[in-house]
């Protein structure tokens, strides 16, 4: 018997092929389709596409009660407004949440940089900054909810304008922040098997039984990148339309 | 390389790639701030929002180092999203103007 082909094994595999005729010729191989890629992280982009659509659907939701009522829509810009140091400044939260987001994402794309060169101690440097930073953003956004609630804002109304206001931000950036607070958790999962040299050892994990290995801080890595994504694209149509 | 799998890329094109998407953030904030408004402000928060959606999935998420087969796979799906979008702009649409018929008359 021998033993079944490991994805580093393709390394001595026949040269592939570029351009279209390597989307036909992977397709068609009669093997997994995604070559080089290991299968945890296919899987993981094909959730991520499942859970665009879970956006998207709310997004264009939004949209089309945003377009179709004849109320006047309340002015972000005016709702998420805070006073600091005696200003009054139009959207600041939502700002530093983008940035305190965007900022996690850089320390998570350095974070799989350090993985794969198997730094151990960075790994887990970077990883917990960014689980830090998410849970920064997930504080915030407490911190808008109760604002925006003692305002009187409910899903069913608010003082301010249009009644759909409500039930928009209320889901959407309440799924958001579902994904967000997830995600620190998955994050800090990740990190405690790196410092424990998991991936290193290729321990077995305590759900799955699969070897520990680095691209596991990789496919973590694309599920963040994926909550920030999703959070630019909220931050242009919801905070700035 | 001992591992052909990983991605292994230059720390360099990591902190350029955050710098670009503070500044394009920074960007599209002052959008609001300056109260731009009309066809430019739809214009500006748009390309703003493309360009952050574009360099997040193409370097942080790796996705322009991979094979054409997953580029495919995981970026086509995604333009049927513009076919509901325009449903929903429609839809919203005719329901604006039956509202608008609605109320009139209720006032008449």
């Amino acid at each position: 018997m021998t033993p079944p082909a490991t994805p580093t094994q393709t390394a001595q595999a026949p040269a592939l092929l570029e351009g279209v005729p390597g989307i036909v010729a992977d397709w068609s191989s009669d093997q997994r389709s995604f070559k080089n890629v290991p299968w945890g992280k296919a899987m993981m982009w094909i959730f991520l596409l499942s859970d665009t659509f879970i956006f998207s659907s709310f997004l264009i939701s939004y949209m089309t009660v945003r377009m179709s009522t004849t109320e006047p829509w309340p002015n972000p810009s005016e709702v998420f407004a805070l006073t600091i140091f005696g200003k009054h400044i139009p959207l600041i939260l939502i700002a530093i949440m983008t940035f305190v987001l965007i900022s996690s994402s850089g320390t998570m794309a350095m974070a799989v940089k350090f993985g794969y060169e198997k730094n151990r101690r960075m790994t887990f440097i970077l990883l917990l900054i960014t689980a830090a930073l998410g849970a920064t953003f997930v504080g915030m956004q407490a911190f808008e909810w109760t604002k925006l609630i003692e305002d009187g804002v409910r899903p069913w109304g608010n003082p301010m304008g249009a009644a759909q206001f409500g039930a928009s931000f209320f889901m959407i950036t309440g799924f958001h922040g579902t994904h967000v607070s997830i995600g620190v958790i998955f994050l800090l999962i990740v990190a405690a098997k790196v410092i424990r040299g998991d991936l290193d050892n290729e321990r077995p994990g305590f759900l799955t039984g699969r070897k520990g290995k680095y691209e596991i801080v990789e496919i973590m890595g694309l599920y963040w990148h994926f909550v920030d994504l999703v959070w630019v694209f909220i931050f242009a149509v919801f905070y700035l339309w | 390389m001992a591992h052909v799998e990983g991605q292994q890329h230059p720390i360099g094109i990591y902190l350029k790639i955050w710098g670009l998407l503070f500044v394009l953030s920074a960007a599209s904030y002052m959008v609001d701030y300056l109260h731009i408004q009309g066809y430019l402000r739809w214009f500006l928060i748009i390309v703003f929002m493309l360009l952050k959606a574009g360099l997040i999935v193409a370097v942080f998420m790796h996705m322009m180092w991979e094979r054409l087969a997953l580029m495919y796979a995981i970026l086509v799906p995604t333009l049927l999203l513009m076919v509901l979008v325009g449903i929903g702009a429609l839809e919203a649409d005719y329901t604006f103007f039956t509202r608008g018929v609605f109320f009139v008359k209720q006032l008449l």
